[in-house]
C-alpha cells in the first residue's frame, strides 16, 4: 500500500526525470573539453607510431645494414627490400619500399631492428594526391629521418629508461 | 499595416488608384501582414537549429558549431545554402506528386496557425473566436504530411516511421485536446486573446499554477505532436534511419526541417499563453506587462524542448502508447472533474 502510494507519487512528481534534467544542466555550465584540431592539439607520447623513417649516424651514414629483420617481421608484407655488396665491403639496402597502403603501423619493424635504422615519428598529417606516393621509397625515408632526427633522437631518449 | 498602405494609396495619383482596386489593395495588405509575421518566424526557426546544437553540445562537454561566422552566428544560412544546393532525388516508383506535396503538407499548417497568434492585446493577425480550435486544427493537419510522405517514398523506413507517427498523434492529440478543454472550461473563451486576458492578475492567476497536471500533460503531448526527443520514434534514427523522410534530400527535407522546429516554437508559445498568462507580467504592480514577457516565456519552454533531448532516451513503442493512452488520457479526464468542482465552488481565479 505505502510502497503503491509511493511509487505513484515518484512517477506523477517527474522525480527521476527531474534528476536527469539536472545532471544536463550542471554540464551544460561545465568547462567544455573541445580540442579546436588544427590550432589546438592532444599532446603526443614518444612512443606514437606515425609515418616511418630511415635514420642515419652522426657521421651521415645510413644505419640500416639490410638484415631483413623488418621486412620478415612485418605482419602485413608492406615492408620489401633489396640489397647489394657496396665498394667498401658493407652490405646496404639498394630499394626499401614501405607501402602504407599496407602497413598497419604496429610497430614491429621499429622493435626488430638492430640497429635503430626504421623508426615512426609521431607525424600523422600526411595525405597521398597521386597514385603510388603511398610506397615510400628509401630515398623518402631516409629525407624524412634527416629532417626529423632531433625529435626522433629526442623521443627515443625520453623513452629509454622503459625500455 | 493595414492603415498605413490605405494611406499610400490615398497619396497616390488618381491614375495609379485607377490600377489600385480595393480587392488588389486587402490581397496586397495581407501578404505583407503575413511576411511580417513569417520572416521573424524564419529567423527565429534558424537560430533555433543553431540554438539547439549550441546547447545540447554545451550539455554534452562540447563546444558545438564555432566555425561560421563570430561563434558560428552564420551557421544557419550555411546550412541553409547546402540544402538548397543538394539535389533533389526522387525514388524509384515512388509516386511523384505525394512525393512533393508531402513538405508542403506538413509546412503549410505550421505556417498557417501562426495567423492565430496573439503577441499582445493589439498585435493579432487574425483576431478569430475560434483561435484555439484553428490551432488544435492546423497542427493536426500537419500529420498527414508525415503520413503521405512516409506512404509516397515507396520506402519500408519510411512507411513504418510514417505508421509509427500516425499511431502516436492519434493518442497524443486526445490527450492534448483535453488539457486544452480544461483551460478553455476556466478562460471560458476559445479566443487566445481572451485566454490571456482571463489570467490577469499576477503569477497566482495564471492558469499553470491552476492546471498544473493539465500543464505537464499538455508540455508532454506537445513534445510528442512535435515527434521531438523523447517521443521521436517517427525519425528514430537508431532504428529505421530517419523515419518519414529518409528518402527527402535538399531542400524538401529543409521544408520538413522548417516545419518541425515553427512547430515546436508554436507549442512553447501556445504553453506560455495559455498556461502562464502570455505578455502578462507575473508582478503587475512591480514590472509593466510587455511583448517581452511572451518571447521571455515561449524562449524557457524553446529551451525545454532541447533539454529534454539532451537528457532522455527514446522511449520505446509500446510505452509511448502506454503513456499517452493508459496516464495522460485519466490524468486529464481527473482534473477536469477536479477543476469542474473548483469552478462550482468558486474555488481560484476564474469567474465563470
Amino acid at each position: 500500500m505505502f510502497a503503491t502510494i509511493k511509487y505513484y507519487l515518484k512517477s506523477f512528481l517527474f522525480l527521476e526525470l527531474l534528476q536527469g534534467l539536472n545532471v544536463t544542466g550542471r554540464y551544460f555550465f561545465r568547462k567544455k573539453i573541445t580540442i579546436q584540431y588544427p590550432e589546438e592539439k592532444t599532446p603526443i607520447s614518444p612512443r606514437f607510431r606515425g609515418l616511418h623513417a630511415l635514420r642515419r649516424y652522426a657521421n651521415g651514414e645510413e644505419r640500416c645494414i639490410a638484415c631483413k629483420l623488418c621486412e620478415a617481421v612485418c605482419p602485413a608484407l608492406a615492408i620489401t627490400i633489396e640489397s647489394e655488396q657496396r665498394k667498401d665491403g658493407t652490405r646496404r639496402t639498394t630499394r626499401y619500399d614501405i607501402d602504407l597502403f599496407k602497413c598497419i603501423y604496429c610497430g614491429f619493424c621499429e622493435e626488430a631492428c638492430p640497429v635503430d635504422s626504421i623508426v615512426e615519428t609521431n607525424i600523422f598529417e600526411y595525405h597521398f594526391e597521386n597514385r603510388g606516393e603511398n610506397i615510400m621509397t628509401k630515398e623518402k625515408l631516409l629525407e624524412i629521418g634527416d629532417r626529423y632526427e632531433a625529435q626522433l633522437a629526442a623521443d627515443r631518449a625520453a623513452d629509454a629508461p622503459y625500455r | 499595416m493595414t492603415d498605413f498602405i490605405s494611406n499610400m494609396v490615398s497619396y497616390m495619383p488618381e491614375w495609379m488608384q485607377y490600377f489600385w482596386p480595393d480587392w488588389f489593395q486587402y490581397i496586397i495588405s495581407n501578404v505583407l501582414l503575413a511576411l511580417i509575421i513569417l520572416l521573424p518566424l524564419f529567423i527565429v526557426v534558424a537560430y533555433y537549429t543553431l540554438a539547439e546544437r549550441k546547447i545540447i553540445g554545451f550539455m554534452q562537454v562540447r563546444i558545438g558549431p564555432n566555425r561560421v561566422g563570430f561563434q558560428g552566428m552564420l551557421q544557419p544560412f550555411a546550412d541553409m545554402f547546402k540544402l538548397m544546393f543538394k539535389e533533389i532525388i526522387l525514388p524509384t516508383n515512388a509516386n511523384k506528386y505525394l512525393f512533393f506535396i508531402a513538405p508542403v503538407v506538413t509546412f503549410a499548417p505550421a505556417m498557417a496557425a501562426w495567423a492565430v497568434m496573439p503577441l499582445n492585446d493589439t498585435l493579432v493577425f487574425a483576431d478569430i473566436n475560434a483561435g484555439l480550435l484553428y490551432i488544435l486544427a492546423m497542427t493536426s493537419v500537419g500529420v498527414y504530411g508525415v503520413i503521405i510522405a512516409g506512404w509516397a517514398s515507396n520506402s519500408k523506413y519510411a512507411l513504418l516511421g510514417a505508421m509509427r507517427s500516425a499511431a502516436q498523434i492519434v493518442a497524443y492529440e486526445i490527450a492534448m485536446g483535453f488539457a486544452l478543454v480544461g483551460v478553455l472550461m476556466a478562460a471560458g473563451s476559445l479566443n487566445l486573446g481572451e485566454i490571456v486576458a482571463s489570467q490577469e492578475g499576477g503569477i497566482g492567476n495564471w492558469f499553470g499554477v491552476w492546471l498544473a497536471p493539465l500543464f505537464m500533460v499538455y508540455l508532454i503531448s506537445g513534445v510528442a505532436e512535435t515527434n521531438r526527443a523523447p517521443f521521436d520514434v517517427a525519425e528514430g534514427e537508431s532504428e529505421i534511419v530517419a523515419g518519414f523522410h529518409v528518402e527527402y534530400s535538399g531542400m524538401t527535407f529543409a521544408v520538413f526541417f522548417l516545419a518541425e522546429y515553427a512547430n515546436m516554437i508554436l507549442i512553447a508559445m501556445l504553453a506560455s499563453l495559455m498556461f502562464f498568462g502570455g505578455w502578462l507580467s507575473p508582478v503587475p504592480s512591480l514590472i509593466p506587462d510587455s511583448i517581452g514577457w511572451l518571447f521571455l516565456k515561449t524562449w524557457i519552454f524553446m529551451f525545454m524542448f532541447l533539454w529534454f533531448r539532451a537528457t532522455f532516451p527514446r522511449y520505446r513503442y509500446d510505452q509511448i502508447m502506454r503513456l499517452g493512452w493508459k496516464v495522460l488520457i485519466p490524468v486529464t479526464i481527473v482534473w477536469i472533474a477536479v477543476e469542474g468542482v473548483m469552478v462550482y465552488f468558486k474555488v481560484g481565479p476564474w469567474s465563470v
